[in-house]
């Protein structure tokens, strides 16, 4: 062991200093996602509650239940009673009377039936933690989850290819190539991020009818094969900085820009095509607008954020089934994303930040 | 710089089989790059410059969805009926109003949560990353259906935190969230905060691109922490502050789906939930109206531009751009 120098004593206040530091924005940061995730915790207690629990508003925090107990084939209530000598026992309700009733100990039925001298319908029943899974059951069913699913990953899925291939062509032929008007195009392509799709609906809607694809999901499928603006901005940044290198070689062998793009770009761009394939996949499931729109009239065939805000206009009364199906539809989005998140955040990043 | 290899190699191979002079190289180069970028040109020509213009010869039209045989000329008439129409004053109204509240909410509390994701002091970045992010995930609708109810007057937990202060916020008189036209924006307000992660992470990735010496030389200085704050974060993280102004005037403007799912075209409370893009949507497409829905939509599309036009002309004046590249 080396021996150690005597700190200073401003050292040791320093590092006093900055411990306390380290304690106070950790906690303050703690209580900070402690207040933003509470609608999720509210939400999965909430899901498992049952009807009467939801409703009510002094009902326990968590999914409580009174408890019963099975005497002799019957299903009792069990309530707090207070003993005459203080002692509060949890004891089930055989026999109820008005001035004394009969109770039976659910720990030791065998004991026998106690008397009890008191009102019963003044004594508090007893309630457990009682999550009702079968709330998902139910919800899942209502709505059909899997039909649902079925549609949007339909949906997510093709169009994903889809974007990403195009995208991936567009933004290599914006990073590699020279040609008159490049910056002007390139700056009209970015332009289209901020033009409001509104504008573009009338018409476009107009046209689809015609066509009667109005109800279908050629609409919302068919544009995903012209690129998008935001999949070329990041595609087009990671080919910048992919080495010339690779592509000459490839180019001295006789490989033309086609082969060249599919043997040497696309492999090397991995990463970036996983996050722009992510982030694509996200903006279909969450996409509402337009299935709403191209979609409308056919609700057997809408993706899940429809659904949902369908299901939930109808069963408004039961807010436990519609958060037990909120939770449903989060929950593979949310699974991917804690798989996926370093290429996601890094995804962020390059759009953000390169401009 | 390396397009110059490029363009050789290209003139080595075309030479042996042409021998036509370098520009016919560079002719071929410009060939491929328009070929490649094609489908982008394709699809902007169709999608996007074809219907903008489209929409300006719809707006002339009486056009009802109804009975696309009955179609007219109808000149301004859109136009002056979108200007006196209540319900478009109604939802520009509802749609600054939320702008003017959420958009700077939002640059702060992403900024204030980058700065704490940041800071050397706190233990276990990761994880809080991940845990502000979180919720940035979650599908929208399934967001607001999560917050209507933890909303709820009687039954949520906001309300019940709050009667736990003491105040009376369960009641017959307590805080109903969705009857109220002011309250209802901070519910919006909370349910968009619940998408700050982007905003956040951008942030997140400018502060750490701040070189320390920066830093070190203003700690030096005697610069406190609200004066390096001020004076080296701000400066150098101007250009990620606007362009996240920009994106999020962009979407605040064309908010639509948290006042669609809870309170569909109805405006409740009091037309605060009727923002542009709902008004929009209920005349051209629940009623039909494509001539004068094409008239709003053309609004929408001069609100936004105009907007934008008025940031990107603020941006000299705040906006830093340290070296050119």
């Amino acid at each position: 062991m080396t021996t150690e120098a005597k700190p200073t004593d401003a050292a040791v206040r320093r590092r006093r200093r900055n411990l306390l530091l380290s304690g106070c924005t950790t906690l303050g940061a703690i209580l900070l996602a402690a207040i933003f995730l509470m609608p999720l915790g509210y939400g999965a207690a909430t899901a498992l509650k049952d009807k009467d629990g939801v409703s009510d508003p002094n009902a326990a925090i968590l999914p409580v239940t009174s408890l019963t107990f099975e005497y002799e084939g019957e299903e009792l209530d069990v309530y707090a009673v207070p003993m005459p000598d203080g002692e509060v026992r949890e004891l089930a309700l055989v026999q109820p009377g008005r001035e004394a009733s009969v109770f039976v100990d659910p720990e030791d039925p065998g004991a026998g039936t106690v008397e009890w001298e008191g009102r019963w319908r003044a004594l508090d029943p007893v309630t457990g933690v009682d999550p009702q899974w079968g709330n998902f059951e139910e919800a899942w069913n209502t709505i059909d989850f899997m039909r649902l699913m079925g549609w949007t990953l339909m949906y997510a899925l093709t169009t994903m290819l889809f974007t990403v291939v195009s995208s991936a062509v567009v933004a290599y032929g914006f990073a590699r190539f020279r040609f008159p008007g490049r910056n002007l195009l390139f700056g009209l392509l970015m332009a289209t991020i901020l033009l409001p799709p509104a504008v573009t609906l009338v018409p476009k809607y107009a046209v689809f009818l015609q066509m009667g694809w109005v109800g279908t999901y050629l609409p919302l499928i068919v544009p995903q094969l012209f690129a998008n603006a935001f999949n070329v901005f990041l595609l087009r940044q990671y080919f910048l900085t992919i080495p010339r290198e690779l592509e000459e070689a490839a180019r001295i062998d006789g490989a033309g820009p086609i082969r060249t793009f599919v043997r040497v770009i696309v492999p090397q761009a991995f990463p970036a095509l996983t996050a722009v394939s992510l982030f694509h996949f996200f903006y279909a499931w969450n996409d509402f607008f337009e299935p709403l729109l191209y979609l409308a009239g056919n609700r057997d065939i809408v993706p899940i954020g429809v659904g949902l805000s369908y299901f939930s206009g109808v069963y408004n009364s039961e807010p436990h089934l519609i958060l037990a199906a909120a939770l449903l539809a989060l929950a593979l989005p949310v699974a991917i994303f804690l798989v996926a998140q370093r290429v996601f955040v890094r995804g962020i990043v390059v759009t953000g930040v390169d401009k | 710089m390396s397009d110059f290899t490029d363009a050789a190699l290209a003139v080595r191979r075309r030479d042996k089989r042409s021998g036509r002079p370098v520009s016919s190289m560079a002719r071929r180069e410009a060939r491929w790059g328009y070929a490649f970028i094609s489908p982008w040109i394709i699809g902007f020509v169709l999608f996007w410059a074809v219907p903008i213009g489209a929409s300006l010869v719809f707006s002339a039209l009486d056009f009802q969805l109804t009975d696309p045989g009955a179609t007219s000329f109808a000149g301004g008439d859109n136009w002056q009926r979108a200007l006196s129409d209540p319900d478009t004053w109604t939802s520009l109204a509802a749609t600054f109003r939320f702008t003017v509240l959420f958009l700077p909410l939002s640059l702060v509390v992403a900024l204030g949560l980058a700065l704490l994701l940041n800071s050397k002091h706190l233990k276990f970045t990761g994880l809080f990353r991940l845990l502000f992010f979180m919720p940035s995930m979650i599908p929208l609708v399934a967001g607001v259906l999560i917050w209507q109810q933890v909303l709820n007057p009687q039954t949520g937990w906001v309300n019940r935190l709050i009667g736990l202060t003491g105040v009376d916020a369960t009641g017959s008189d307590g805080i109903r969230w969705f009857d109220n036209p002011v309250l209802v924006l901070f519910a919006f307000s909370f349910i968009g905060l619940w998408g700050v992660g982007n905003a956040m992470i951008v942030n997140l990735a400018g502060l750490q691109g701040i070189p320390t010496e920066l830093y070190e030389a203003a700690e030096i200085d005697g610069a406190g922490w609200w004066r390096r704050l001020r004076t080296v974060t701000l400066p150098l993280l101007s250009p990620i502050v606007f362009y996240n102004l920009v994106i999020g005037s962009v979407l605040v403007l064309q908010y639509f789906v948290v006042p669609w799912v809870l309170f569909g075209a109805s405006g409740r409370p009091g037309g605060a939930s009727k923002f542009l893009l709902v008004h929009f949507y209920q005349e051209a497409f629940v009623f039909g109206n494509m001539g004068y829905g094409a008239a709003l939509a053309w609004l929408i599309f001069i609100v936004v531009a105009v907007l934008t036009g008025l940031l990107f002309g603020t941006a000299r004046y705040w906006v830093h751009y340290g070296t050119e590249r």
